[in-house]
């Protein structure tokens, strides 16, 4: 009976001594957890606790919000260790570049659209619609949203505009 | 990215406006823009603002291509040529044999808009080919 009591003090106090100058897992889970729900860097990170080791997962926006957030988490109190599982996704694929027509169906196209300016004369070379000739304001105005559809390099208008 | 600073307000009223898929991109000294607009007019609007911004489209800096969103309930269109007949082709392409003429202001049947510049289209005589897009308007 004596023995078991010393036993309990011994376990009792253990346990006080141990809580005093070491946070538990889950409490340390717990202030971490606060740190994400009010760190807007942190929002969507889960944490796990082991031993003083937290390990972070989740998605960040970029590497320094990611070294960051591990660098917030390493600071805090009973942490001993970061491991740093949170993934940055790949920056999304740069615009994919312009098309441009092949001259042979380009000049095709472009002989077509200038079959009813008469005074107009188009010359297709490397993409580029070189205009020359002269047209009414009126006319310019429907033939180069025409033009401009084909998917030229580029349109140069040398063209008088009466 | 000064071509983007010159055409900001035509990239801007394109946005305002409703213009979907809508990408602005330079590319060796020129910009790119490209889009489907909601409407004609909206794409007449935006080449208004084009003609102020670059008078008569003359510094050939910027490729201007905005599509209009046709809707697929469109059946009908109108022959709007300045006053002349809208020949049908058998095939898309001026080097095409002629296979029937629409007369100016002509309502006739859109079979389909497959190709984007040459639309086939029936007339009530049943003539069926390809005919200038540019020439045919929806009728609504």
């Amino acid at each position: 009976m004596k023995l078991t009591n010393v036993l309990m003090a011994v376990a009792v106090s253990a346990t006080v001594g141990f809580v005093s100058c070491k946070p538990k897992d889950a409490d340390i889970k717990a202030s971490i957890d606060k740190a994400i729900q009010e760190n807007g860097d942190m929002k969507g990170l889960t944490v796990d606790v082991k031993d003083g080791v937290a390990t972070l997962s989740g998605t960040c926006g970029d590497e320094a919000c990611k070294a960051k957030c591990a660098g917030a988490v390493k600071g805090m109190k009973g942490v001993k260790d970061v491991i740093n599982n949170i993934s940055v996704p790949p920056p999304p694929p740069p615009p994919a570049p312009v098309v441009i027509a092949a001259d042979d169906p380009l000049a095709k196209a472009v002989a077509d659209a200038i079959k009813d300016h008469p005074t107009v004369t188009a010359d297709v070379k490397d993409g580029v619609i070189t205009l020359t000739g002269e047209i009414k304001k009126d006319a310019l105005k429907k033939l180069m949203p025409l033009l401009q559809s084909l998917k030229p390099k580029k349109v140069a208008n040398q063209l008088t505009v009466k | 990215m000064a071509l983007a600073d010159k055409y900001k307000a035509l990239t801007d009223a394109a946005a305002a406006a409703g213009i979907s898929d809508l990408a602005v991109r330079e590319q060796d000294g020129i910009l790119y823009v490209d889009g489907t607009a909601p409407t004609a007019s909206a794409k007449d609007q935006l080449w208004n603002i084009y003609d102020q911004i670059d008078p008569n489209f003359a510094s050939g800096d910027l490729v201007l291509n905005v599509k209009t969103d046709l809707s697929a309930a469109v059946s009908k269109v109108k022959v709007t040529t300045e006053s002349s007949n809208l020949n049908i082709r058998k095939g898309p392409g001026t080097d095409q044999p002629i296979v029937g003429k629409a007369a100016h202001g002509e309502v006739i049947t859109l079979v389909s808009q497959s190709n984007e510049l040459w639309w086939m289209v029936r007339t009530d005589d049943g003539e069926e080919g390809y005919a200038y897009a540019q020439y045919l308007t929806p009728v609504v």
